[in-house]
């Protein structure tokens, strides 16, 4: 227990506590929750992860993605096509995934950083390459072009645990999502703590003095582009083996990159716990809209065949709106001062 | 005093922004273990030459030294690593970092890990007075100790010479005295090299033993304090209408 204290830093007996039980309750989720919620669940620490990606770039290095569907797609057909095209198991394919990922990560970052293309014009540098390759997956036909990339899933599949070609149950897939969002946590713990994190935060404040302090700017955006592409690629693998399909439509979508940001804005860009705590509130949130348009279609309170496809983003919208006018630093600080999780004077 | 080499040699440096000329071939030395100060109306172009110096820009013409390397137009964060730490007129604190996690990063370069750089920071911090503010947010500090911040980060990349922009302005005259004090006994117990912009008159007299006086981006006049407060181009174009 100390050493998890210690670990995750200034948390009050509550905040263990509370933190505690949250987790063991997730631990046991496919002994009490349905597949429904398992599948929510699953979606949350999938956006957790990627989140946790994008936040590293924003939060702790100031560099404003707005294109991270990009690295995850670029991730997702990696090591789909490794996988359909030579047999080569994901377990494996993460690896070039994560390369690729990483490269198209550094060929945006060279070219915004050593032109000194700063923030707004970095995020459209950013959305711009995603549109780019997506177009080009439009065309490429092996990849599926429009048509879209298929993996081949048997009925077998659907019960066994194959980790090394991520083929099983829903709840592999549930646990192995929750390592992985729980792993880019304790990643980014130590990453923060390391001169990594210093220097990342020096340049997030302020460029000029963190090179005057002897700081090498270039190169340490360059390590956080890198980084934090190569998360998002490893959270591609994953969405590419638990969707089974790819469509360039979807996959590099925008809205796919607007969503990795939203829950750590809400959760509090630049906080350790603030993207996976956005997404938890988010995602089910999200759901919860869904299902009550849903019965109140049953019950014949909306007409049945009224469209309310955007309902869920616009009800999104207006929270990210409402924590932009009131809590502009995100819930999770907010949550750990009200619900005293963290000891004073130290921040989530 | 004669007999010890430069650290610092500026050598016929010009600058110019859109056609206006800022420095206009100005040359001076700091000697090693010295204490020179910079000074000169608003406007004279002395935050310009700590921007030369320290990398910001490059001269248009002319030459920075430092020992035996010629630093001119080398990145900042290379003169860092050559031995030269600046202060900024315009603090520059990182906002959302602790104090202490401001000063570490500025330790980190000269230190194997972090916690070798925290310890080594709150060194700095006690130097500085700043301990007991280690733990707050610099966004909260107030500008003196704001100052006192880009001091210690300074004096934390482990400088062979410290470029200080005006750090005393904002202070007390009797905070001003325990600045200059810190500064001088640094000096003497780690053999600093300092170069330091200057407003307070009360500090430059009391620490420097050279002065360079800029006006209108040319050097108008250097030597002992003593001696500046009697030329008479000093006195015309700059003491004029200050107090002593």
């Amino acid at each position: 227990m100390t050493a998890v204290r210690r670990f995750f830093g200034p948390l009050s007996p509550a905040g263990l506590w509370l933190g505690g039980a949250f987790l063991l309750l997730l631990l046991l989720l496919p002994w009490w929750g349905g597949s429904y919620i398992m599948t929510v669940a699953t979606t949350v620490f999938y956006l957790a992860l990627v989140g946790q990606s994008w936040n590293l770039m924003l939060g702790f290095a100031g560099l404003l993605s707005i294109g991270h569907a990009l690295f995850v797609g670029i991730g997702a057909y990696t090591a789909a096509y490794l996988f359909a095209a030579v047999g080569l198991p994901p377990a494996v394919g993460v690896l070039p995934a994560i390369g690729l990922a990483v490269l198209m990560g550094l060929l945006i970052g060279y070219l915004g950083f050593r032109f000194a293309i700063g923030g707004v014009y970095f995020a459209l540098l950013t959305i711009a390459f995603a549109e780019f390759v997506r177009v080009v997956i439009d065309h490429v036909s092996w990849l599926g072009a429009t048509e879209g990339f298929f993996l081949k899933v048997s009925e077998a599949d659907r019960h066994g645990i194959d980790l090394a070609n991520l083929r099983g149950a829903p709840e592999m897939y549930y646990y192995l999502i929750m390592a992985l969002a729980l792993g880019a946590l304790v990643l980014c713990r130590y990453l923060l703590r390391s001169r990594l994190g210093y220097y990342w935060q020096a340049i997030r404040d302020d460029a000029g003095a963190a090179e005057a302090l002897g700081v090498n700017v270039l190169r340490y955006k360059m390590y956080a582009v890198a980084i934090s592409s190569g998360m998002a690629g490893v959270a591609g693998v994953f969405y590419a083996f638990y969707q089974n399909s790819l469509f360039p439509e979807i996959v590099f979508n925008i809205e796919r990159s607007i969503e990795a940001t939203l829950g750590s804005i809400v959760g509090g860009v630049g906080t350790l716990f603030g993207p996976i705590f956005g997404t938890f509130i988010l995602t089910p949130l999200g759901e919860i809209v869904t299902e009550a348009i849903d019965l109140l279609k049953h019950w014949h309170v909306i007409d049945p065949e009224t469209k309310l496809d955007g309902l869920k983003l616009l009800i999104w919208g207006f929270i990210v709106v409402l924590i932009v006018l009131f809590k502009p630093k995100g819930l999770w600080p907010w949550v750990c001062v009200r619900l005293r999780l963290t000891r004073p004077e130290a921040e989530g | 005093m004669s007999a010890v080499a430069p650290l610092l040699r500026v050598e016929g440096v010009s600058k110019s922004f859109r056609g206006l000329l800022a420095l206009n071939d100005v040359s001076f030395d700091v000697v090693e273990r010295g204490i020179a100060a910079l000074i000169g109306p608003n406007g004279a172009g002395k935050t310009t030459l700590f921007n030369v110096i320290a990398g910001v820009f490059p001269p248009d013409s002319g030459h920075v030294r430092l020992g035996e390397a010629d630093i001119t137009g080398e990145r900042p964060d290379r003169i860092c690593h050559a031995g030269i730490g600046r202060t900024f007129q315009i603090v520059k604190p990182f906002a959302q970092m602790t104090v202490l996690e401001n000063v570490t990063v500025a330790a980190l370069h000269g230190a194997g890990t972090v916690a070798e750089a925290t310890q080594s920071a709150r060194g700095f911090l006690e130097m500085l007075e700043l301990d007991t503010r280690a733990a707050q947010h610099a966004a909260n500090l107030t500008l003196p100790d704001r100052k006192r911040l880009e001091v210690a980060r300074a004096l934390a990349t482990g400088p062979r010479l410290l470029l200080l922009d005006e750090v005393m302005a904002g202070l007390r005259p009797s905070e001003t005295d325990r600045m200059v004090a810190t500064l001088r006994r640094l000096r003497d117990d780690t053999g600093l090299t300092i170069l330091l912009i200057e407003h307070v008159m009360r500090a430059v007299m009391a620490l420097s033993e050279h002065i360079t006086v800029l006006h209108h981006g040319e050097k108008i006049s250097e030597g002992t304090p003593e001696t500046i407060v009697r030329d008479p181009a000093v006195l015309e174009c700059y003491l004029g209408d200050q107090d002593l």
